[in-house]
């Protein structure tokens, strides 16, 4: 049966990528420290359940979401879909307001894939727990999310347009260093931190679709110079996002002291 | 028994929580924007299903296995005193599970692709497999070299923000030099380094270590490793272009 089949596929490659993470662990454990693993059998089934859950997981991404949204975002970029007629329309079919349909969608897939992001979901319950509640692993996830959307939105209008990526990276580079001043102290290594977790297992495949369905239907873009990209502003904007975030929280505790007293 | 029933129950409402706006996205593009009806309505619920029990899974064996193992050995390192030995772990942990990443192979199959179109390489197999290969190297290398330097600057409570200053600064750099057709490369894959396995585990390492070293404080001090793994491969990237070219 092929859903048999393609589960021990997906389980076989789950496996060999925990494998050489597993040999460095528990190499390092026995041969260097020379010390036994705490609760063994535990951290044992717990490697299990990772393994088996993060194969139901892209299994269920691979026969459901994938294809879904990788036709949604080949029907939003299409170019009878998008009123692009190549031959006819010549530079106004470069008019960046045309496309406002893709950078809703951009957002709305960058929102939503992030939320569901297993690597986010494992640094926030982290950060919960250090910061004794005082950080909510929903209001970091729901920042990130939406730190995203405004990311992959950004860089889907720079596909439109053609501009140069290093700019908007650049620009992105001096607001993270002017909100870092400002920013409280405590936030600022998750913030740098959740930059590097949003785009793994679920967002890449989906955004990196709408990417190449993008420069490919553009009049003037190469799907392989523009096509890329999107990835790095998915990157920058959640640091920026979740800054901000600190600092409305920040803010607004302040007012209340304010208030109160 | 009840109880165990009931904590599964509760996590699988969550990860249906978080899967919902996914299925809203879709739901309203496909039938409000473009009207078209959603194919094979089935197969989606069950798809839906298996990506809820998945990530519900994944967050037990979180908490049961890679967060305890991750901290656990970070405690131990840090009692144990040797630099050397957590240095060696930590490099051999980022350069360990980068290497055999399977986005990061992509990527590089990818480059090598635009590589060749540009000119840079020759256009065949060899050489565009010696160009992808090199590629992983250098970006395997470079997380290595990340998460080695974020132990460092725990241990020695060096503030997270000059180092990633200093890092953007040597993007900046790097990018006015390096050849145009690798850049967008290299900034992805910035992105792709850090896996679903490996995120987990090296933030368990640095919470452990700032917790067991005196004077440093697992919010401020034990996040920002995943930063550098996500700064040093675009140096690296743009790096081994210019070294090619």
């Amino acid at each position: 049966m092929s859903f048999l089949d393609q589960f021990f596929d997906i389980l076989l490659s789950t496996l060999l990528d925990v494998l050489p993470i597993a040999a460095i662990l528990f190499g390092f454990q026995y041969l260097v420290l020379r010390r036994p693993v705490p609760h063994l059998r535990r951290v044992l089934a717990g490697f299990a359940l990772v393994i088996l859950g993060l194969s139901f997981f892209l299994m269920g991404l691979e026969r459901a979401l994938f294809p879904l949204g990788k036709l949604l975002a080949q029907q939003l970029t299409d170019p009878a879909f998008l009123g692009i007629d190549p031959a006819a329309d010549g530079l106004a079919a470069i008019d960046w307001t045309r496309y406002v349909w893709v950078y809703l969608f951009a957002a709305a897939i960058g929102f939503s894939t992030t939320i569901a992001e297993p690597s986010l979901l494992a640094v926030a319950l982290k950060a919960q727990q250090v910061s004794g509640g005082s950080v909510g692993a929903t209001g970091l996830r729901v920042a990130v999310a939406l730190g995203v959307a405004v990311g992959i939105a950004l860089g889907s209008y720079r596909i439109v347009t053609g501009t140069p990526l290093h700019y908007y990276i650049i620009v992105g580079y001096i607001l993270v260093m002017i909100q870092t001043l400002y920013c409280p102290k405590p936030i600022i290594a998750l913030a740098y931190d959740s930059g590097g977790v949003t785009t793994s297992t679920v967002t890449v495949p989906l955004v990196a679709a709408l990417g190449l369905g993008l420069a490919t239907n553009i009049p003037g873009r190469n799907p392989m110079l523009d096509g890329f990209g999107l990835i790095a502003f998915a990157s920058l904007f959640p640091i920026m996002a979740v800054m901000a975030y600190a600092q409305i929280g920040d803010w607004y505790s302040r007012r209340l002291a304010k208030k109160s007293r | 028994m009840t109880k165990l029933l009931k904590n599964a129950l509760k996590s699988l409402l969550d990860s249906g929580r978080d899967l919902l706006p996914i299925v809203l996205v879709i739901g309203v593009f496909e039938l409000l924007v473009l009207r078209q009806p959603i194919p094979n309505l089935l197969e989606l619920a069950f798809g839906v299903l298996l990506v809820m029990v998945g990530l519900s899974l994944f967050v037990q064996g979180l908490q049961l296995g890679l967060f305890p193992i991750g901290e656990g050995m970070a405690h131990s390192f840090a009692s144990k005193g040797s630099i050397l030995w957590l240095g060696l772990f930590a490099f051999a942990l980022g350069f360990g599970t980068t290497v055999a990443e399977p986005a990061l192979i992509a990527v590089a199959d990818e480059a090598a692709r635009v590589a060749a179109e540009g000119g840079m390489i020759e256009r065949d197999e060899e050489s565009m497999g010696t160009y992808a290969d090199g590629l992983r190297l250098a970006v395997a290398l470079s997380v290595g070299v990340a998460i080695l330097l974020g132990v460092i600057r725990i241990i020695f409570g060096w503030p997270v923000q000059y180092l990633i200053l200093g890092g953007y600064i040597g993007v900046v750099i790097m990018t006015a030099f390096a050849p145009e057709e690798i850049i967008g490369i290299a900034y992805d894959s910035g992105g792709v380094t850090t896996s679903t396995i490996t995120v987990p585990l090296v933030t368990a390492l640095g919470v452990g270590l700032s917790t067991s070293i005196a004077g440093r404080n697992p919010l401020t001090d034990g996040f920002g490793l995943i930063a550098f793994a996500s700064l040093t491969p675009m140096i690296f990237v743009m790096g081994y272009g210019m070294l090619i070219q």
